[in-house]
């Protein structure tokens, strides 16, 4: 890897040497999936070679200007035009197209005998996750987070609800679009456990820049751990700030959102029965705390304006601590 | 391949018409053909005089839209900036790209055709005066007004692209979608009129002796953008009247739930949007296939293979618009016909490419201001064909597509495809009309410029994110712009470039500027 790194150096992008990113590689370039492990290759075969085919190109015009006549006079004839400018790009852009479409075709044929499907819709600007059953029954909704096993296919029917997204994890694959009236399926596989940042690729409005997730790889026992703690119901409140936390909840949030084992069923928004687990609020737009959660109830429209949430401002700081108490407590 | 017939040595001496001329003959004719002055000016249709404002103008949206990307880059420049907010920001990269290329980049390489091509062409004027007029007038007031609606924050937000369903009313209720979508099909319209004035010159308004084997490298550029512009407008033009008529009145035509399909769109824009690619390039490389030969003071090599390019890019340039839909799970056997369009139109810029550097080899380059900027065109443009056949890759497409790669790429492709030229070409033309010798100031703009054209190149960095936590490097593209307008006072010496052949067949007064030598 060393060795891969110090040749990205070499072939001088130079905003990633500014930006002393040789120790801090982009996702693309460090794959944590089969899919992105062949496209990075891919990525290294065509640095390398556009590298050493524009040094080529640079040395020959440097040439043509300042050699002495007698050297360069090869150069001026129809003959090099012919073989530079035709010739050599046809075997090159062959060699390259039969090799990307080697691993193209391994790309989207890979199939899995019994695949994970999880279903992911795109909606402004967060994501619904349901997984399915072999039959296509929904075992689970939960929203932002995508928890999948490691080594095994999954595989990810992406929808649109409203307009054009698309889910990209570099780590794991290239991105793929959720148009609405489609079903794209996009297949992943993890090869090492891990938290993999991903991001809406498709100008969505006004809070595309907010519109990120998760993807967590986990060994398999755990995977399964996690999948049966999420289908539990919402945990009791076991103090009595909780409690009048959960009677503001579903008076003022359960219009929209769901929290399963209470009253509280709304389908606006993301599904919060377990949202105290996942790692960021908002579609990746804050961290998870306490705090944070208090600071989203109250001013969700300063932070991530014209998302579909109101900013609720007019709770007393307890009520609001005792609701953000609560939402923070839905393990 | 063999080398061009040469041209004709003995020039015509005789009249078509032997009949005896009238006395007052040429004193009527000068007057007919005098510049208008004062407010007249405005209702000059010369070509002369249009094509100077058509390039002023597209110049001045330039700058404007230049500005727009500097303050995209403030905003840019820190994690979590607050110096523009959501609303603006996307307004700014909307009208950055739509005024790039609508109201820059294909008006200004017309305009460069409007004001070089009669005279290379040995015509006094365009075949239709009044329509290049009209498509100028039409320009302007449409782009003032399209620009204008900046400041009233009411600006189209949708992405230069447009996608529906986000542009379309339920997503998009007010009338910024509207500004686009109106003006840019006005502006498409005056193109068009623009291209069909130009095929129309340049098919039937050529000097006596002049067939089309020995047209002006330029010319065949100017004729190959013309058509591909006739082809591929009408493709945007009628995706912005169906999003039109979506808009106002509710017909679904990118509505899935009722039966309309948000692909149509993509696949009608790019139709349009990948040539428009190569209609900005061809005109500069023609400017280039002019420029090279006269800085190497010998003929143009491989004078045919670089018009079959030509005709190439133009062909096949209609063949990748999905090139920019790698990434809409569109089938893979389909994907891979596109993949291989993308790698073969690389060949006909790489005829060009090495017929220069062959021409510059069998010549001796004297190293002025155009020279300069042709030789960075060479090198950013390279740069921006090799990113180029890099996002043909299918696999590599769907990591880097709609990331700061592809902002990269594309901006390789048009500022060293065409603005780079462009600036070759004014240093080139203006040479002999300069009033004060300027070398120094012009080779410090080509410095500034070379130097300034680094851009932020990160494949994992995706685009279009106002608050972009993790910030992005600022290139400076624009710091230069300012000090552009300076002359190199040299005229070129020992020019060979085919128009000036033609100086003894067709009157004199309307050659200065496309034969730079001798004035």
């Amino acid at each position: 890897m060393n060795c891969a790194r110090a040749s990205l150096c070499l072939v001088a992008l130079p905003a990633l040497v500014s930006l002393g990113a040789c120790g801090n590689m982009p996702a693309v370039l460090d794959p944590h999936g089969s899919n992105a492990q062949q496209t990075a290759q891919i990525a290294w075969v065509l640095f390398w070679g556009g590298g050493l085919i524009f040094v080529f190109v640079m040395a020959l015009a440097a040439y043509a200007v300042f050699a002495s006549p007698a050297h360069r006079a090869w150069l001026g004839r129809q003959n090099f035009v012919v073989g530079a400018g035709i010739v050599f790009p046809i075997v090159t852009l062959s060699a390259l197209l039969f090799y990307t479409f080697k691993v193209s075709g391994e790309l989207v044929g890979a199939k899995d005998a019994a695949p994970l499907k999880i279903e992911i819709v795109g909606e402004m600007w967060w994501w619904r996750v349901h997984y399915v059953d072999a039959g296509g029954a929904s075992v689970l909704v939960t929203a932002n987070e995508v928890h999948i096993p490691v080594g095994r296919t999954v595989e990810l029917f992406l929808e649109s609800a409203d307009v054009l997204h698309s889910f990209w994890v570099p780590n794991l694959a290239g991105k793929l679009d959720l148009i609405p009236g489609r079903v794209n399926v996009l297949r992943v596989k993890a090869d090492s456990a891990g938290v993999f940042r991903g991001q809406c690729a498709e100008y969505c409005g006004a809070q595309h820049a907010k519109m990120a997730f998760h993807v967590v790889a986990h060994a398999v026992p755990e995977f399964d751990a996690w999948l049966a703690a999420q289908q539990l119901p919402a945990a009791a409140p076991r103090t009595p700030t909780l409690e009048r936390g959960m009677t503001l909840f579903i008076a003022n949030c359960g219009a929209c959102h769901t929290v399963r084992a209470t009253p509280a069923a709304g389908q606006l928004g993301p599904d919060l029965t377990h949202v105290g687990s996942r790692l960021a609020l908002a579609a990746g737009t804050l961290p998870n705390n306490v705090g944070t959660i208090a600071g989203w109830i109250a001013a969700s429209q300063h932070i991530k304006p014209e998302n579909r949430m109101p900013s609720f401002d007019r709770f007393t700081g307890e009520e609001l601590r005792a609701l953000a108490a609560y939402v923070e407590s839905l393990q | 391949m063999t080398p061009p017939a040469p041209l004709p040595t003995q020039l015509p001496t005789e009249l078509p018409n032997p009949l005896p001329r009238p006395d007052d003959e040429l004193a009527r004719l000068e007057a007919a053909w005098k510049p208008p002055s004062g407010w007249k000016l405005l209702s000059a249709v010369n070509n002369t005089h249009i094509g100077l404002f058509y390039i002023a103008t597209a110049f001045a949206f330039f700058v404007a839209a230049g500005i727009l990307a500097l303050l995209m880059r403030i905003q840019l420049a820190v994690p979590e900036n607050t110096f523009l907010d959501q609303v603006l920001y996307n307004q700014m990269f909307t009208m950055h790209g739509t005024v790039m290329m609508f109201l820059f980049a294909v008006p200004v390489v017309e305009a460069i055709g409007v004001l070089l091509l009669p005279n290379m062409l040995g015509a006094r004027d365009l075949p239709f005066p009044r329509l290049s007029a009209y498509a100028y007038w039409a320009y302007l007031i449409g782009g003032v007004v399209f620009f204008g609606s900046l400041f009233f924050g009411n600006a189209p937000d949708g992405g230069w692209f447009m996608n529906p369903p986000l542009t379309s009313y339920r997503y998009s209720p007010g009338a910024n979608a509207d500004w686009w979508l109106l003006g840019i099909g006005f502006i498409e319209i005056s193109a068009i009129a623009g291209a069909i004035e130009i095929i129309v010159g340049i098919l039937r308004t050529r000097a006596p002796g002049m067939s089309l084997d020995k047209l002006p490298i330029y010319a065949w550029a100017m004729l190959v953008f013309a058509g591909m512009i006739v082809f591929a407008f009408p493709a945007v033009i009628l995706a912005t009247m169906l999003l039109e008529l979506e808009r106002a009145f509710h017909w679904p035509f990118f509505v899935a739930e009722l039966g309309g399909d948000p692909l149509l769109w993509q696949h009608l824009f790019w139709f349009f949007g990948h040539p428009e690619v190569y209609i900005i390039f061809l005109p500069a490389a023609g400017m280039v296939s002019l420029i090279v030969p006269t800085m190497a003071r010998t003929p143009l090599l491989a004078h045919r293979l670089i018009v079959l390019a030509l005709a190439g890019t133009g062909f096949l340039s209609f063949g990748l618009w999905v090139h920019h839909m790698f990434a809409t799970g569109i089938p893979q056997l389909s994907l891979s016909f596109f993949s291989a369009a993308g790698m073969a139109v690389a060949i006909p810029s790489g005829i060009q490419i090495f017929a220069w550097i062959a021409t510059m080899a069998s010549g001796r380059v004297q190293l002025k201001t155009p020279a300069l900027f042709v030789l960075g065109f060479l090198a950013v443009f390279v740069i921006g064909g090799l990113t180029g056949v890099m996002v043909a890759v299918v696999p590599f497409d769907w990591q880097v597509h709609d990331t700061y790669f592809i902002v990269a790429h594309l901006h390789y492709v048009l500022f060293g495809g065409m603005v780079f030229p462009m600036f070759a070409a004014f240093y080139y033309w203006i040479g002999c009309r300069a009033r004060w010798p300027a070398r120094r100031i012009a080779v410090g703009v080509f410095r500034i410029r070379a130097l300034a054209y680094r851009r932020h190149r990160e494949p994992g960095a995706a685009r279009r994110l106002v608050g972009n936590a993790a910030g992005a490097a600022g290139s400076g593209l624009f710091v230069s712009m300012a000090a552009a307008f300076t002359g190199d006072g040299g005229s070129w010496r020992g020019a060979e470039g085919r128009e000036e052949r033609y100086l003894g067949i067709v009157p004199r007064e309307s050659f200065p500027r496309a034969a730079s030598k001798g004035c």
